[in-house]
């Protein structure tokens, strides 16, 4: 944990370690423990009341909180058995990017991700969650292995988007970003994605054609960061919360826009105070869409897949 | 001291003179040149006569630069003469998101529609290449970048779709930043849109030809234009992921020369291809009879064999 308070959080910290303070101090003892229920109770009002009122920028902020958990902290709750699986069989593995097979309420499941690191070390090995095009490809392989073997698909988007360097532009990080857009529309499995922190850009898309598109309540996405953005449309970096809000890239904004299906409830002050309640409650939602996306047949699975992202979009007709 | 008067000053040192006209001219008697009768090359700063420097498609005669294009010149180079029925003419751009940054966007898309056309950034329909009927689409980088928001992502995947519909090849001619942020998520998900698009015509068995142009990054990159059965770029055409700029920030150091050129991907096996305009229409006509096992125009001219 690297224990970094955001700004709004702070307050509901403090109480909170004033709560453990006074717990401390009256050990075992009775006396306080109606001040610390009440307390206890102030605090999870003042969260309550806080995080109702979040602005975007807050949202991106817990979004990539350093805390947040990622995609193999969520394969360890929701999911059991899981065996990763490696390389794109071309050039190389990317760690950027995890995937393998596990069960999920005893089923077989393909499931990938991507993956941030923890602290400076990991982040060299995970290169910040930024896939490379080998990513991208062994993302296909998960894909077609699904498809191959008839298992449900399921990717967690967590990401500030596709690197770009030199070597990913040598590789085709483009060619591997459009393909895996491809496939993945035209895979007879069902498939779901979970947006579980960052949804940045193609990078993030690339894993995101599924059948279903879920947000976790503090994730974001979009189709550039607000910094990008702001540097380009305003020429000034520091245009940046002005561009979050603009972008409209929380969970509620997708669901309006008609791309996000559902908000997943994160535990109460986010994802990182609370993962287990987090988790259980993305299972709670995977277990309900896989169960009526296996009702439908594989032609009406495709042919809804299809409708669905030929919808999005807002076009008006000149008369 | 004595001061010069006009006739002093030509006995002045040369160096102390100051600079005149040879001759005055008033605006009347002035000879004037039409603007852009001449055409200075960006490349080589060879001066063509601008007739014949649009003539030769925007090549210049001398260094082979490839000068980027009008979108109506573009049309007209590619496909048969007059073969050009452009559809979807009534899709406009909303704003989904009330978006504003130091313009609003509904601005911006106004100002495009009057000064390039209110084709947005992509225009599409149906046109023939050497007499083989295609479902075309051209990027309309005049227009805000070449940036793709909901129009254009509807539009090329009604290019998709029509050759599906037709069973006729189709052709799209990129040139793009990418994703219009403007737009935001809408946007992104135009590339998911039309890969899905593409990915129906090749489980139909038939062909796309995809051509960059200058310069093709981003989102459109990153969906279609590096999915075509063929993908073709012109000379010196930058073709990427993301943009130079970004990668020099990112990595923090000078980029190879060259980098994200056409020549460059072709040469890591990104590209089938780098052909120039002046033999694209040709190439492309080439390529798609042989993708589509149709005889050569030669022989489908030729009459039928006298019977007996």
């Amino acid at each position: 944990m690297s224990g970094k308070v955001l700004e709004f959080e702070r307050p509901i910290v403090e109480l909170e370690t004033k709560i453990r303070e006074l717990k401390d101090l009256s050990g075992a003892g009775s006396e306080m423990a109606d001040e610390i229920a009440r307390l206890e109770q102030k605090a999870a009002e003042l969260q309550r009341e806080r995080f109702a009122a979040l602005t975007p920028w807050e949202q991106l902020q817990l979004a990539k909180h350093p805390d947040r958990p990622y995609t193999l902290d969520y394969i360890g709750e929701v999911l059991t058995d899981f065996v990763e699986l490696k390389g794109d069989r071309a050039f190389g593995d990317d760690p950027a990017i995890v995937g393998g097979i596990a069960r999920l309420d005893g089923r077989s499941v393909v499931v990938l991700g991507q993956q941030k690191g923890r602290n400076t070390k990991e982040n060299l090995h995970r290169n910040f969650g930024m896939a490379r095009p080998e990513g991208y490809r062994k993302a296909q392989r998960l894909m077609k292995m699904a498809d191959q073997f008839g298992l449900p698909l399921l990717c967690l988007i967590d990401t500030a988007g596709a690197y770009p360097g030199i070597g990913a532009e040598e590789r085709g990080q483009a060619e591997a970003i459009a393909t895996c857009l491809e496939l993945m529309a035209g895979l007879r499995v069902p498939s779901i994605s979970v947006v579980i922190g960052e949804g940045g850009s193609g990078g993030a898309l690339a894993i995101g054609v599924t059948d279903r598109i879920l947000m976790l309540e503090h994730a974001v996405y979009s189709v550039i960061s607000p910094r990008g953005c702001a540097s380009i449309l305003w020429k000034d970096a520091e245009a940046e919360r002005t561009a979050a809000e603009q972008l409209k890239m929380t969970a509620h904004d997708l669901v309006g826009l008609g791309i996000c299906d559902e908000v997943v409830p994160e535990a109460l002050g986010g994802a990182h105070r609370g993962l287990p309640a987090t988790a259980a409650a993305l299972h709670d939602a995977l277990r309900r869409h896989y169960g009526e996306l296996a009702a439908l047949s594989v032609q009406d699975r495709l042919e809804r897949r299809y409708a669905k992202f030929r919808r999005m979009g807002h076009v008006e007709m000149q008369a | 001291m004595i001061r010069p008067g006009k006739g002093a000053e030509i006995r002045m040192a040369w160096w102390r003179r100051k600079k005149q006209a040879l001759e005055q001219t008033s605006e009347s008697n002035k000879v004037s040149v039409p603007r852009g009768l001449w055409t200075k090359c960006d490349a080589c700063g060879e001066i063509t006569y601008t007739a014949e420097f649009v003539q030769n498609l925007r090549v210049c005669p001398v260094c082979g630069h490839h000068h980027v294009m009008p979108t109506k010149e573009r049309i007209a180079a590619m496909l048969d003469r007059d073969s050009w029925q452009p559809l979807d003419l009534e899709l406009r751009s909303g704003d989904p998101l009330g978006f504003r940054d130091q313009a609003a966007y509904s601005d911006r898309v106004a100002k495009a529609d009057r000064s390039v056309g209110p084709t947005d950034a992509f225009t599409a329909g149906f046109g023939t290449i050497d007499g083989l009927d295609v479902s075309a689409g051209f990027f309309v980088f005049e227009y805000m970048g070449g940036s793709m928001g909901s129009v254009v992502g509807e539009k090329v995947t009604r290019v998709f779709e029509r050759a599906l519909e037709r069973k006729i090849p189709a052709v799209i001619f990129s040139a793009s930043g990418g994703a219009r942020m403007q737009e935001g998520i809408l946007s992104l998900m135009q590339m998911a849109k039309t890969s899905a698009a593409r990915g129906r015509l090749r489980a139909a068995g038939i062909p796309y030809v995809s051509v960059c142009l200058h310069p093709t990054t981003g989102g459109v990159a990153a969906s279609f234009a590096m999915l075509g059965d063929v993908i073709l770029a012109e000379p010196r055409a930058l073709v990427g992921f993301a943009g130079p700029r970004v990668v020099q920030q990112t990595i923090g150091q000078e980029l190879p020369p060259g980098f994200q050129r056409a020549e460059f991907l072709l040469e890591h096996g990104m590209l089938d291809r780098i052909v120039g305009r002046l033999e694209l229409r040709e190439q492309l006509g080439l390529m798609l009879r042989l993708l589509a096992g149709a005889p050569a125009k030669a022989a489908a001219a030729l009459p039928p064999a006298p019977a007996g």
